[in-house]
Formats: C-alpha cells, sequence, structure tokens
C-alpha cells in the first residue's frame, strides 16, 4: 500500500489540499454500489421506462409503445385493469382498516404487562415474538388448516358451543377474519418487542414525581407514558399501514384471493395480488410496473403524512 | 431484575400486609393473562406438529385430539418418497441460497458500511443519502423491472436470480455503518499510526470489533432469506429448483386435502427457523429492539 501514509492523514484530519487520489474507499464501496445502481437505482427508472410500453418479457419483439395508456386505463372504467385494480386497492386498504388496530393496540396492552420486574417476563416475550421468524407460508398454511370447515380447529371449539360455524376461508366478511387472525398472530410480537424497550426507556423518576403528586396509576398513564411513547407509536403505525399494504402471501394461500365478487375480482384479492396476476399470470409487465408506481406513490404519500403531520409535537 | 421489587415491599409493617396481599393476587391475574395469550401463540403452533404425526384417519375426527392417540411419520414418509414435491431438495436449496446470500452480504456490507463510516472520499455524503433514501421506498416498485432485468440477463430459474436482487439491500450497510461509527476512532487511529494501511486496520481492528453487529446481521439475513416467498416464487420455475417456502405453495396444490403431508412440510420448513430462534432468541430480540428504536 504506496499510499498509506497519505491515507492516513486524510482520513484523520481531513485535509483539504489536493493530494493523489485515494482509491480504497472506492474499492470498499465499489461491490455494493454497482449492485445498488442495477437492482436499487435502475430499476426506478427502466420500471417507469417499462410502465410506457405493452410489454411482454416471454416476447419482448411484440412490445409495444403506448405513453401513458397503461396509467388512463387504471382511471378509465370499463377496462379490465380498472375494475381488478380498484377492487385490489380497496380490498388492501379495507384489510389495512382491519388490521393494522389490532397490531398497535394488542402489543401496546401486552408490552405494559410484560413491563414490570416480574420473573418470567423475558419468556412470555420470546413466545410472542416467535410466530416473527416463521415464513409466511408456514403461518398462512397453519391458519388455513385451522379454520378449514372440515377438521379445523376453530370449529372443533364452535361446535362444543353448539354453534353453528361459517364457511371461514370462502364467504365475507369471515375470510377477512382469518387473514386478519393470521396477520396478527404472526407480526404482533415485532411491534411488541419496540414498544417494550420505548417503555423501558421511560425514566423511573417520571412515575415517581408524579406518585408523589398524587397522581393515579391512569393518570400516569395517560399523562406520561402515552406522551412518551409517542415517537414510538407514530413509527409502529407507519410501518404496519405500510407491512398491511404489502398483504400477499395469507390471500395467496389462504383464500387464492376469493370469493369471487359479482362484478369480477376476488373478495379478498389483494392489490399485490393484483400486481402478481396482471404481471406473471397475464404476462403483462407494463401495465402492472404503472400499478406498482401508483400504490407506491400511495404508500410514500401515506408514510409522509403519518411523520410529517402526526409526527409534530403540538 | 425481580428481586429489586420484593426488597422494597419487604421492610413495610403490618398495615401494608394487605397491600402485598392485593399486589399478590394482581400478580396472579396478570400471569394467567400472559399464559393464557402464550397458549394461543403456541397452540397452533402445536397443531401443526400434532397434525403432522397423526394417521389420516384421526385428522377430522369427531373428537379434537391434541395428542395423536397413535403416533406415526406416514405423512413425513409419503412427503419423502413423492418425487413429484422433492422436499429433501427444496430445504438443500433453501439452505444454499440462504447460505450465500447470507455470507455474500456480509462481506460486501460490512466493506461498505466501513468506508462510509470512516473513511473520507469524494461523494461520500451525497452517496450516503441516496443510498437513504431508498429505505423509503416501498419494495413493490421494483418487482418488475428487477424481474425484467433478471430475465434479460438469463438468470431466471437459478440462485443467482433469486441471490443478486437481495444483494443491493441497503439496510445491512445503514446497521454496519451505525456500528463502526459506535467505535472508538483511537483504536484506528493507533493502528494507522502504527504503519497499518486501511486495509488493514478493517480487517484487524474494526472487523473484529464488529462481530456483534455482523452476528445480528446475519441471522436477520438467514431468517428472512430461508421465509421469503415472492421472488424465489417468481424465479425459481423448475421444482427441483425451488426453495421451501414457494414449496409449500406447491405442496398445498399437489395435496388436495391431505393435511397430514401439508403440516408435515410446514413442521419441516419451520424447525431450523424455530431452532435458531430458540438458541438466539435474546439476541434476535435485542436486535430488532434497538433497530426498531433507532428506526423512527
Amino acid at each position: 500500500m504506496a499510499t498509506g501514509v497519505q491515507q492516513q492523514s486524510v482520513a484523520a484530519r481531513g485535509a483539504r489540499r489536493r493530494r493523489k487520489v485515494n482509491w480504497t474507499p472506492y474499492l470498499f464501496i465499489l461491490p455494493h454500489l454497482i449492485l445498488f445502481i442495477v437492482f436499487l437505482g435502475y430499476p426506478f427508472f427502466s420500471g417507469l421506462y417499462i410502465s410506457l410500453f405493452q410489454y411482454d418479457i416471454l416476447r419482448p419483439a411484440a412490445s409495444r409503445f403506448v405513453g401513458l395508456g397503461n396509467y388512463a386505463n387504471l382511471f378509465t372504467p370499463g377496462t379490465p385493469q380498472y375494475q381488478t385494480f380498484w377492487n385490489g386497492l380497496i380490498n388492501t386498504i379495507e384489510f389495512v382498516v382491519y388490521s393494522v388496530p389490532p397490531l398497535v393496540v394488542i402489543p401496546l396492552l401486552l408490552a405494559l404487562l410484560l413491563n414490570t420486574r416480574m420473573r418470567g417476563v423475558n419468556l412470555f416475550r420470546a413466545i410472542y415474538f416467535a410466530p416473527w421468524a416463521l415464513s409466511g407460508a408456514v403461518v398462512a398454511l397453519l391458519w388455513w388448516w385451522i379454520f378449514q370447515s372440515q377438521g379445523g380447529l376453530i370449529n372443533y371449539y364452535l361446535a362444543d358451543l353448539g354453534m353453528r360455524p361459517p364457511r371461514w376461508l370462502n364467504t365475507l366478511p369471515w375470510a377477512w377474519v382469518t387473514i386478519v387472525v393470521a396477520t396478527v398472530w404472526w407480526t404482533l410480537g415485532f411491534n411488541m418487542v419496540i414498544i417494550l424497550a420505548a417503555l423501558q426507556d421511560i425514566p423511573d423518576y417520571l412515575y415517581e414525581a408524579s406518585a408523589i403528586d398524587g397522581a393515579t396509576g391512569i393518570q400516569a398513564f395517560f399523562r406520561i407514558t402515552l406522551p412518551m411513547l409517542r415517537p414510538v407509536m407514530i413509527f409502529i403505525i407507519t410501518t404496519s399501514i405500510i407491512a398491511s399494504f404489502n398483504l400477499f402471501i395469507q390471500p395467496f394461500i389462504m383464500t387464492n384471493g376469493g370469493p369471487a365478487q359479482a362484478g369480477g375480482g376476488g373478495g379478498t384479492e389483494s392489490v399485490m395480488m393484483r400486481i402478481y396476476n396482471e404481471g406473471f399470470v397475464r404476462n403483462l409487465q407494463g401495465s402492472a410496473a404503472a400499478m406498482s408506481f401508483v400504490v407506491a406513490s400511495i404508500m410514500i404519500a401515506i408514510s409522509y403524512i403519518n411523520f410529517r403531520v402526526f409526527g409534530k409535537r403540538d | 431484575m425481580a428481586a429489586t421489587t420484593p426488597s422494597r415491599v419487604a421492610p413495610t409493617r403490618e398495615p401494608r400486609i394487605s397491600y402485598r396481599r392485593k399486589l399478590l393476587i394482581q400478580r396472579i391475574a396478570i400471569y394467567i393473562i400472559l399464559v393464557v395469550v402464550a397458549l394461543i401463540f403456541l397452540l397452533p403452533m402445536f397443531w401443526m406438529l400434532s397434525t403432522s404425526l397423526k394417521p389420516k384417519s384421526q385428522w377430522f375426527a369427531r373428537e379434537i385430539q391434541w395428542i395423536p392417540e397413535t403416533f406415526t411419520t406416514a405423512s413425513y414418509q409419503r412427503l419423502l418418497n413423492n418425487q413429484s414435491t422433492p422436499i429433501g431438495l427444496w430445504f438443500i436449496n433453501s439452505l444454499i441460497v440462504g447460505t450465500i446470500a447470507t455470507t455474500l452480504i456480509l462481506i460486501i456490507d460490512s466493506l461498505a458500511a466501513y468506508a462510509y463510516a470512516r473513511m473520507e472520499f469524494r461523494g461520500r455524503k451525497p452517496l450516503f443519502a441516496l443510498l437513504l433514501a431508498t429505505l423509503f421506498l416501498p419494495g413493490l416498485m421494483f418487482l418488475i423491472p428487477n424481474f425484467v432485468t433478471i430475465a434479460r440477463l438469463g438468470f431466471l430459474n437459478s440462485f443467482t436470480g433469486v441471490i443478486l436482487p437481495g444483494l443491493a439491500g441497503v439496510f445491512g450497510v445503514f446497521f454496519l455503518r451505525q456500528f463502526f461509527e459506535g467505535i472508538p476512532r483511537d483504536l484506528e487511529e493507533a493502528a494507522q499510526i502504527d504503519g497499518a494501511s486501511q486495509v488493514q486496520t478493517f480487517f484487524r481492528i474494526a472487523l473484529p470489533l464488529a462481530k456483534p453487529a455482523i452476528a445480528t446481521l446475519a441471522i436477520i439475513t438467514f431468517l428472512a432469506s430461508w421465509n421469503d416467498f415472492l421472488w424465489p416464487l417468481l424465479i425459481l420455475k423448475d421444482r427441483e429448483l425451488q426453495t421451501l417456502p414457494p414449496g409449500l405453495r406447491t405442496l398445498q396444490g399437489a395435496y388436495t386435502s391431505e393435511y397430514g403431508q401439508m403440516m408435515a412440510g410446514a413442521v419441516i420448513a419451520a424447525v431450523p427457523v424455530l431452532v435458531i430462534y430458540v438458541t438466539l432468541q435474546r439476541f434476535i430480540v435485542q436486535s430488532v429492539a434497538t433497530t426498531g428504536l433507532a428506526g423512527q
């Protein structure tokens, strides 16, 4: 390393004077940078480009420039894309509305229960978090079996209670119930662990001071705990919304997007499933790319609003 | 931790006993809730295992059987002997993909992270800001264009095609850079005064110190790779090349209402990650908590 002495002074003091270029840092970042450019930088533009074509990777020669046609289809009633895309998008938003409240409230309650100096707290924390380590495929397959009409675990117990259980997986709104239950079971622990860590960061003296002032436990919760948790809760809510927006494997395996709807499109078909079907079943990659960009814009807007508007302290 | 509360309560006298009893009742109530919730998490996994070990005649038994009346590995045997669902191969494929992806990410990301943390070079700040910005872009934007790129490069139906795009990820670089920045500069400066080059300083000083962070990244990366569904589903079309999660979907299609075989497959996919999780649980939970908090 002939340039060792120069590197040292450049690195240590950040000298401004022009010297021979030190290539070491560039060699360090190069492998990642190349991959980054090819698979995260370039696709941003190539995706936009593809979305302007009727594009089929299996028959590239047959590709045809359609300008904003793929986007126009999404906003023109009567096209096949319009019906299925909005069905998928509305279903996904419905799922966000069903899944995010339990994914925020239940982990908060569990974290509060675990935020005590009792024996075994770490064991319970580990158990609640465990499903997060499983593949979505395992989780979806497992809950698909549990909710089966024949031999399904849930129906054993409902029958014991003398109830006539619904056909969980292929009728609405029950199909959503199965998907939300599987999702909450799978990912709740992640939110809980983060909230618990934030709770443990709240200094004890705040509670001691409020106890001296005669505050009750409930007052302390609303005046100290919740305000102190505010940044972490906004983080949890935002990441949960984004994660729920990506809904794919649960309906893919549990309901196959069904039940079929009168107007076309499935009752639990998410927008990710729609993009998958458009791009890889119907092989219309241009149209699927256009859908991806519209959905991504919505997701970015949601994150932005959450952090900028609700993230501000009053 | 657990010892501090009782010692604080202990010195109090007679009139406080009712208070202690109240505390005890409260504690028992909390434990009951915690145990019930724990069962909600554990029993479905147990049911998966239980189904996989039951003979076919008992899958739909009238009475619920948490513990099989007769144990049998028939479901596993039928699954493993069926040529059209080569789950043994899928397991090996998952292992290969996970190991290679993890190894490459550790190498690529630790090099880049160290440069962004400690080296001076032109364009460092704007480049790193660019990397960070992509953390906020939804992954689904990249699905179609990356599929097209992989197809054009001729990597469809290959492990290369599954692994490559994941190596571009920014999380590992960000995560390790945080750690490198936390190492006191004195050690590296001392090494450089002793005549070590930047490369030597990285390998002899910084990298050994970063072992815990690298181990954490290794676990997270391996779990993510092992569990990934959509990307390998798109890239690997040959049955023999599939990884376990898309393989489970194939099982679902191949065994109509053969729940024993499907649950056996789910158990095979779940056991390795559960073993990793149980052994490294504290480590994993801790790292999620700290990176989650840093993420705000």
